[in-house]
């Protein structure tokens, strides 16, 4: 997964670069935004942003900067980022030299409680300070400082060294007397939690954004490299911060813990109905009849009943006649292609017992084949027409399995994974 | 000695009365229907096929076509089985504006029913009235969602947009309105001899029938199964409303229209109780990431349309689009029992019995 983020990553990049930066800065405002939401992103935006993000730094520093910290996984953080810091403010210098075009826009934005630390105060001081010295320098720099402090107390000391660096690597631009535009967004919105291996993480995280283009892919490297508790937590920080490419990632790494957790824990309502089920149906039929059986937790918890497909029949006939079952109303009929084989799902219900039960067949996808269920609900006869129209499966024992939708001409079955339509015109 | 032969009488697909591409091949003997065949497809335009290749949002718009005299509620429920697939939270206010919708929209859709329905088997003035009504709902939602029959107005995590200001009030005062009304429509025609002459006894199945034949909606009331899935199986916000779910004995045309007419009543009971709670602010779209992607698994949820059980199933690869969509479309299981009522039936009653189904090709063709 991550490869394949990381290749299109680079190769938005290296489309990207040469756009406008006007377009970049309004893609990382907007990625901003949504960061302060928290909400999750996708690869593409991610890459996007950050492909906006490297358009917006413009300069050969940074984007080599960042290849760096894509490469290296960095051991101890910290490190890396000074590295990181200097080797920006040494390209950013030489670039000066060369009388490149960038503007440094630094935007600090504060938005935070009582409790934001005199310290971030120092900061704003700092970034206007450095504000003016570019200015000094008669440069047509502009420079607006984005630091968004959204957290509490524990923000740590060491997220200002940083700062304090990443600014100092500003000041010396501007000193170069280069119209160097830099955007520098530093958006924190951190936990009160955070122990200070978090704090590590979070001032790396900043010192990074206001690097701009590196801020990304490092946080990525960061959020995807380190270890349980606090990978989560300096995730969660450098996603809000680092914006588009951290929280797509943070998202990733959440993902299956969610999916994962609810369902151990609590046992689903309807888990004694499925048990009573199944219970019923392997005294009467026999112990294998079923391929498997469980709660659908993604569909209202319905019990779902995966048949073996020679079973399939003796199983619906089992469930709408058996009187401790009694599932009297063919509620939902249809089919799928899922590739490695072809489905029939069938959702039931019992007017009766006032209950749910989905029954499925896995059947064979060269070979089609099943038994109607008209026979059982008359209300079975269309839509296992429309499955055979659709999806040419065949039912035993229909009625009149005819091409409901499209007609009696029509070649191929259009919602099969490899349909081609066909036309004799073309 | 008299003799009777029997011929093929081909009706649609386009006739007046089967209210879009519908076809019913008759073999009539005399008066008499001996078979009857229907034939649909004509408005088969493959949303599931494009569904596959659309994201969940872009999906939206293709279910206003469907039903298209009651798109908010196929808007919902596509939004709604997505919803349940990623858990989502709903925000109150859209919640209530979704109820709202979707309640003007089954008023709406009923009324289109018995004006029509009327109108097929002759009387012509209720259809105006009927119209004129439908009018007042549709600006309402035009209002609200900037179209007058396909709103593409819900989204997964909440609605498009806000009630405009001034709104909510409209909607309170059409509700008296609409209930004055409706005691006009029992007077013009509830009561009427002709009417109750040709509905009666018509098209009569029974509990059994219309459960085998998986009939929904108020084809199901009106054998006296009492089943509303806004009741039994409470989806949205509709477990915090006070109604009725009308049922019927007699399984005929008959008992159809008076289950429709009496939901009309509940709907209007619904849309005073959502009118007096609707919240006074707060958000309308949960917070959802711009690319919505459903996860991994299937999922097949069911609300109730005006025309019955509605159902949507999923199934996602965890990917922007799904895998496989599926509607269950409630005109197209009600439809299936058309032959089985036809046969020997006279043919005058065709348009009485196809009528009171209460099909939307649209819906039928997918």
């Amino acid at each position: 997964m991550s490869g394949e983020k990381d290749l299109e990553q680079l190769k938005k990049e290296a489309a990207e670069k040469a756009k406008a930066a006007a377009l970049a800065k309004m893609k990382a405002k907007e990625a901003s935004t949504e960061a302060a939401t928290d909400k999750p992103m996708t690869d593409e935006e991610k890459a996007k942003a950050k492909a906006a993000a490297a358009a917006k730094a413009k300069a050969a520093a940074l984007a080599k900067m960042k290849e760096k910290e894509q490469v290296e996984e960095e051991p101890s953080s910290s490190d890396d980022t000074d590295i990181a810091k200097q080797k920006a403010a040494a390209a950013a210098k030489a670039k000066a030299a060369a009388a490149a075009k960038a503007k440094a826009a630094a935007l600090a934005k504060q938005q935070g409680g009582a409790e934001e630390a005199p310290a971030g105060d120092d900061e704003k001081a700092k970034a206007i300070a450095a504000a003016k010295a570019k200015a000094a320098a008669a440069a047509k720099a502009k420079a607006a400082a984005l630091v968004k402090q959204q957290g509490g107390a524990e923000e740590a000391p060491a997220g200002d060294d940083e700062k304090a660096k990443a600014i100092a690597a500003a000041k010396a631009k501007a000193a170069a007397a280069a119209k160097a535009k830099a955007a520098a967004l530093a958006k924190q919105q951190g936990g009160a939690e955070g122990t200070s291996a978090g704090d590590d993480e979070k001032a790396k995280a900043i010192a990074a954004a206001k690097a701009k283009a590196a801020a990304a892919a490092k946080a990525k490297a960061a959020a995807q490299g380190g270890t349980a508790g606090d990978d989560e937590k300096a995730k969660a920080i450098a996603a809000a911060k680092a914006k588009a490419a951290a929280a797509a990632a943070a998202r990733a790494k959440a993902k299956p813990a969610e999916e994962e957790a609810p369902e151990e824990l609590v046992p689903s309502p309807n888990q004694p109905y499925l048990d009573k089920y199944v219970k019923v149906i392997e005294e009467h039929l026999g112990k294998d009849v079923l391929e498997d059986f469980y709660i659908n937790n993604l569909s209202k918890d319905v019990p779902t009943l995966v048949a073996k497909p020679e079973n399939y029949y003796r199983i619906a006939e089992f469930l709408r006649y058996n009187e401790q079952l009694g599932f009297n109303y063919l509620s939902e009929f249809h089919g799928g292609d899922f590739e490695t084989h072809m489905e029939v799902y069938a959702h039931l219900y019992s007017y009766n017992n006032r209950q749910s039960v989905a029954l499925k067949v896995k059947i064979d996808r060269e070979k089609p084949e099943v038994e109607s269920l008209s026979k059982l609900w008359a209300g079975a006869n269309w839509p296992e027409c429309e499955t055979y129209d659709l999806l040419g499966i065949q039912f035993k024992n229909h009625p009149n399995l005819y091409r409901i939708m499209l007609g009696d001409d029509w070649i191929g079955h259009p919602l099969r994974k490899d349909y081609e339509p066909y036309d004799v015109e073309v | 000695m008299l003799r009777t032969e029997e011929m093929l009488l081909n009706v649609g697909p386009q006739h007046p009365s089967t209210h879009g591409v519908f076809r019913l091949v008759l073999k009539i003997d005399g008066e008499i229907i001996k078979e009857a065949k229907p034939v649909i497809g004509y408005l088969h335009r493959g949303t599931e096929k494009l569904a596959e290749n659309l994201q969940y949002t872009q999906i939206i718009p293709y279910t206003d076509r469907l039903d298209y005299l009651a798109a908010m509620t196929n808007n919902y429920v596509l939004c709604h089985a997505v919803e349940t697939m990623m858990d989502l939270k709903i925000p109150d206010r859209a919640e209530y504006l979704r109820v709202i919708a979707m309640e003007l929209g089954r008023v709406a859709s009923h009324l289109v029913w018995w004006g029509t329905y009327l109108l097929d088997i002759g009387a012509v003035s209720p259809f105006l009235y009927a119209f004129r009504e439908r009018e007042m709902i549709i600006n309402m939602l035009n209002e609200l969602s900037g179209a007058r029959l396909t709103f593409n107005y819900m989204r997964v995590g909440g609605v498009k947009w806000d009630a405009p200001e001034g709104w909510i009030e409209k909607v309170d005062e059409f509700i008296p309105y609409m209930r004055e009304q409706l005691k006009g429509y029992h007077d013009l025609v509830t009561g009427n001899e002709i009417f109750m002459n040709r509905v009666k006894g018509v098209g009569r199945y029974t509990k059994e029938d219309a459960i085998n034949y998986s009939l929904s909606g108020a084809n199901l009331r009106c054998t006296g199964v009492k089943w509303d899935l806004r009741k039994d199986e409470p989806y949205s916000i509709y477990d915090r409303f006070d109604f009725d779910v009308p049922v019927q004995e007699g399984g005929d045309a008959w008992a159809r229209y008076h289950v429709r007419l009496a939901e009309l009543e509940e709907s209007l009971k619904i849309l005073e109780q959502a009118v007096e709670q609707f919240p006074k602010e707060g958000e309308i779209l949960a917070k959802v990431p711009k690319i919505i992607k459903a996860p991994k698994g299937e999922a097949y949820v069911r609300i109730e349309s005006p025309r019955g059980e509605i159902g949507c199933y999923i199934a996602s690869d965890g990917k922007k689009e799904p895998y496989r969509l599926k509607f269950r479309r409630p005109s197209f299981y009600n439809l299936q029992i058309l032959p089985k009522l036809l046969e020997g039936e006279n043919i005058a009653n065709l348009i009485a019995i196809l009528g009171a189904i209460d099909i939307v090709l649209g819906e039928v063709d997918g």
